[in-house]
């Protein structure tokens, strides 16, 4: 029972990692960048939901959609300012932009809400959690919400990309920039699209990260965002599905290495089973092999 | 072996074109000896002139390349089949076809670049079966690209002195200090680059970035880049493009040049058939993936399926035009007005102001 | 034997060509800046002008240089993204801060015990500069960047459930994932995530110096070197390397393991520069930081990165005094700076500005012409 216990709890903080890995797999298949402020959207996600939720008395929900809301416009505004003026010049000095980006966020938030952590109430005050099988199995609202938003949001996303015009449009560019840019779809607003989705659904991973982890800080992004580029990396950086089965695996291995084998060494076994898989398969499990025309 | 010797007499400057005989003359002037061959040792539609040919030069002596049944699939698609060849020690050949016929990818083939799906390639008598790149280099085979591919942000010497790695020898320890080893090593292999750069005329841009240089010299540098390495067959992937004909017909003799004075083997692929016909001693058609034709150049020049499949009906026009051209060209260096003339390029142009 | 048009040829168009790098005057100008800074620091230090916070600094700021130089091998000369450089230097700090202990019982003169730590924690960061190289230097690009990540994390993880004590016979004692047991909080070496601990302080600002110096040598000697030629030539062209039988492991693989082992010497430094080191102080940021130092000196540029990390450590800390907003600015500043160094635009503009100041120069020997010509003219008639 322990371990489907503990299957449970890997696969919800799977889902809070693959819903984060989308919006980096997204970015870095439109824009070929690794955005590592991607965490800190998370963060200002969560901030803006305990505002609205705890200092205006909102609704838990209709503090998510504000969440949301927010962060929508904050991905739009940081690649409008940040990003878009280095497009083209090379991953490099976009990569120390993203990182400065990430040190604005974190210290913004250091600044309005302070060093102290804020306890965030979850989605789910009040509701009890679920017993099976006499007691020994507990299964939380938030788990089940949790794993279930991400398939939503993975099912609704593929659509999305496949079979809608603009999705149609993003992966144009995403596969040739200046081709798509010849056949008339406006790139600029490809990407500004793109990073209001991913960073809309940073909101939703925020919140639910921190309905399940209830502690915030301005560095509480940081980590889960290196873990869920890391999961986006291991299914193949770029594929939505892949990012979906990177976080889920990702999220296993964390809860199963801290329960089964040390809670210190956990972060090193999952950076270690994404070396392993890199090694196997050099472009991630879903990821697309790159050849080089000679 | 006077450069402007060769010119004098060249196949396609004279008026009645190239033919195999005037090219033996200048061959035994040159004192390279007879014509190498070019055959295909499976083809059975020219037998007698492949065998006699190839022990007049090259007798005794084991083939530089010799591809039997070489062929590759990408997924489905057959790129190459069944391609053969065999190339003399000392033999230029020519590879020619439409675009997109498969000769790139037998280069890249020859080079490991690809690793082939059937046959085998059999380099100065030993299968290259399991080499890599780096070591079809180390066997000595050397190549240029298509598309340039220099190592930009280095200095034209420095392009060099990489390729001269093999016959440089300190470790990584005497790098890092500078020991006098290292000084002795760096004197040497400076004095050899300089070598190469004096033979083609290019001493002034040593210390410029190899990016940077106009399109001609890097070709000439990437020539040189591969030759450093001392192969005993070099690959040329479309030398001439680009270049204006002076700059081709300068070209020529430089593969000739290069030929004569390292005693090594040459295939290469042109679409240029001026260039092609003059100095190629053997010509291997390809057209998808197939070879169509095999021989000498007057054969392929004559050979009804290669009009049709690949130079069509354009061989005419361009013939004439090759050779007004040419005319132009020799009456210009009779003036000795050759370099104000050949001006193709925008950057060359300013220059001359 | 090379005729009149082969040479006119080559060399036509040389007007536009761009001259390579001149590696002595690199080296002068990188030479110059660390003894000119550490002549200036020392005379602020002597004279009073620097306080006693800023003196604390000597150390790691030549520690950063030292790091930014040997990551600049990494990420500039052999071009490949690092972002757990900081990872070689905790290999280096806990190792060199281990040796300096044990060899520090018998051993009374200190320069001598530092430069001992130094070279083992080089010697240690290159082994585990060369188990993970070995393996991952088949990967290109992005992904190689996220797994020297990965190797980062991996190791700080690693260092927070080591231990190292002295037992009650003076004996070395190792433990793994958790503390030893029964010794006195003295004699601990490297306790987990409190971290190397009870270290005498014994770098000294001129060790530091030494350090760069050190450093700026071989990274410079390397470039210029057989081995450094091949490093950058797959950089540029992995292809065209390969055609003339450069191995692109074997030439990656030193690269990186060099630059570990001069990360390693520069983190023993900064062991015996503190007390007390937490592994968490080489985790992501830090190495970011160095990269950090590395692009805003511009990449592969070696004087460049020295006074970016000089600069960069120097000013967090002079501005202490404005610690809330001291950050956010830094945040600012750096995205500001990557803007107008990177965007095209911006770019544009300013060699416009450029070429703006420079006519004034020409414009004068413009005058010069016309004058010299009618000189010449009215000596011709």
């Amino acid at each position: 029972m322990k371990l489907l216990t503990n299957l449970i709890s890997g696969l919800s903080l799977g889902s809070v990692y693959a819903i984060i890995a989308l919006g980096y797999t997204m970015v870095y298949g439109i824009s070929k960048m690794l955005n590592f402020a991607h965490g800190d959207v998370i963060m200002i996600g969560g901030y803006m939901s305990f505002v609205m939720s705890v200092y205006l008395g909102m609704n838990a929900w209709l503090a998510l959609l504000i969440a949301m809301f927010v962060c929508t416009c904050l991905g739009i505004l940081i690649e409008r300012l940040a990003y878009r003026p280095l497009r083209g010049t090379g991953s490099l000095a976009v990569l120390i932009t993203a990182i400065g980006v990430s040190y604005f966020l974190q210290n913004v938030a250091l600044l309005i809400w302070g060093a102290n952590p804020k306890m965030f109430t979850s989605l789910f005050e009040g509701v009890q959690p679920i017993r099976l099988a006499g007691g020994s199995l507990t299964v939380t609202a938030e788990s089940l919400f949790t794993i279930a938003a991400n398939i939503i949001v993975m099912i609704v996303l593929t659509l999305f990309v496949n079979k809608t015009k603009a999705g149609k449009a993003m992966r144009a560019v995403s596969e040739d920039n200046g081709a798509a840019q010849l056949m008339g779809i406006n790139v600029n607003q490809s990407i500004s699209l793109t990073f209001a989705i991913g960073s809309g659904l940073a909101a939703v991973a925020g919140v639910l990260m921190c309905s399940a982890y209830p502690v915030l800080t301005p560095t509480t992004g940081a980590m889960p965002g290196i873990k869920a580029f890391t999961a986006a990396v291991f299914g193949g950086i770029g594929s939505i599905p892949g990012a979906m089965i990177g976080g889920l695996i990702l999220g296993i291995i964390e809860i199963f290495a801290r329960a089964y084998v040390s809670t210190e060494l956990a972060d090193a076994i999952v950076f270690a089973c994404l070396i392993i898989v890199l090694l196997v398969k050099p472009t991630g499990l879903l990821g697309k092999k790159i050849s080089e025309k000679v | 072996m006077a450069d402007k010797d060769i010119r004098k007499e060249m196949p396609g400057v004279s008026e009645t074109g190239h033919t195999y005989e005037n090219r033996q003359e200048i061959y035994y002037n040159d004192n390279v000896g007879g014509r190498a061959v070019f055959v295909d040792a499976k083809e059975h539609d020219q037998p007698a002139v492949k065998e006699s040919v190839l022990q007049e030069r090259d007798k005794d002596k084991t083939p530089i390349l010799d591809v039997k049944d070489l062929g590759i699939d990408f997924g489905g698609l057959t790129a190459v089949d069944s391609f053969n060849l065999t190339l003399g020690r000392t033999e230029i050949g020519g590879l020619i076809g439409p675009n997109g016929a498969g000769k790139t990818t037998i280069f890249n083939m020859l080079t490991k670049v690809y690793e082939p799906t059937r046959g085998e390639i059999f380099f100065n008598g030993k299968s290259t079966k399991g080499m890599n790149t780096v070591d079809i280099n180390n066997a000595g085979m050397a190549r240029t690209f298509q598309n340039i591919r220099l190592f930009d942000k280095l200095t034209v010497e420095e392009n060099i002195k990489v390729a001269l790695h093999h016959n440089t020898d300190y470790s990584l320890i005497d790098g890092m200090l500078h020991t006098p080893k290292y000084r002795h090593e760096e004197f040497r292999i400076r004095k050899e680059a300089m070598k190469y750069l004096k033979i083609f005329g290019m001493t002034k841009t040593a210390e410029y970035k190899a990016g940077s240089l106009p399109y001609g010299a890097q070709r000439r540098l990437e020539i040189m880049r591969a030759l450093a390495t001392k192969p005993k067959l070099l690959l040329l992937d479309e030398p001439a493009a680009g270049m204006n004909p002076s700059e081709t017909t300068e070209l020529m003799n430089t593969i000739r040049e290069i030929r004569d004075r390292f005693q090594i083997a040459i295939l290469l692929i042109e679409h240029d058939m001026n260039l092609v016909m003059n100095i190629c001693e053997g010509i291997a058609v390809l057209n998808y993936g197939r070879v169509i034709a095999k021989g000498f150049p007057e054969e392929i020049q004559n050979n009804p399926k290669v009009i049709e499949a690949y130079l069509g009906k354009g061989v005419g026009a361009k013939k004439k035009k090759t050779k007004a051209n040419e005319e132009e060209i020799e009456e210009a260096l009779k003036k000795g007005k050759l370099e104000s003339k050949a001006s193709g390029k925008p950057d060359e142009r300013k220059e001359g102001e | 034997m090379a005729d009149r048009i082969l040479k006119s040829i080559s060399t036509r168009g040389l007007k536009n060509a761009v001259r390579g790098s001149e590696y002595k005057k690199e080296a002068l100008i990188s030479y110059g800046l660390l003894i000119a800074g550490y002549i200036v620091l020392q005379l602020g230090a002597v004279s009073g002008l620097i306080g006693r916070n800023l003196q604390g600094q000597f150390v790691p700021i030549c520690v950063y240089i030292s790091l930014a130089i040997s990551l600049n091998l990494v990420v500039g000369i052999s071009g490949e993204l690092s972002l757990g450089h900081a990872g070689f230097m905790a290999v280096g700090c806990f190792s060199g801060v281990l040796v300096a202990r044990v060899v520090g019982l018998h051993l009374g003169f200190e320069p001598a015990v530092v430069l001992i730590a130094m070279f083992f924690g080089a010697v240690m960061a290159a082994l585990a500069g060369f188990v993970i190289g070995i393996p991952i230097l088949g990967l290109r690009g992005d992904y190689l960047a996220i797994v020297t990540l990965a190797f980062g994390e991996i190791i700080v993880n690693l260092m927070n459930v080591i231990y190292f004590g002295f037992d009650g016979n003076g004996h070395l004692k190792f433990a793994f994932n958790h503390p030893i047991e029964g010794i006195e909080d003295n004699d601990r070496i490297i306790a987990g995530a409190i971290g190397a601990t009870g270290t005498k302080t014994m770098a000294t600002f001129t060790m530091g110096l030494l350090l760069c110096l050190f450093t700026v040598f071989v990274v410079l000697n390397l470039k210029n070197s057989k081995q450094g030629r091949a490093i950058m030539s797959i950089r540029d062209n992995r292809i065209a390397g390969e055609s003339i039988g450069l191995s692109v492991r074997k030439y990656k693989l030193m690269a990186f393991v060099t630059s570990a082992a001069l990360a390693g010497m520069a983190g023993a430094l900064y062991g015996l520069n503190f007390s007390t080191v937490a592994p968490l102080k080489f985790n992501f940021n830090t190495s970011v930081l160095i990269l950090v130092f590395v692009v805003l000196g511009g990449v592969g540029n070696i004087w460049g990165g020295i006074i970016a990390a000089a600069i960069l450590t120097v000013l967090p800390e002079a501005f202490r005094q404005f610690a809330d907003y001291r950050m956010l600015t830094y945040a600012v500043v750096l995205i500001l700076v990557m803007i107008a160094t990177y965007n095209p635009t911006i770019k544009s503009r300013v060699s416009a500005i450029w070429a703006k100041l420079k006519p004034v120069k020409n414009k004068d020997k413009d005058k010069d012409k016309p004058k010299k010509a009618k000189k010449a003219g009215k000596e011709g008639a």
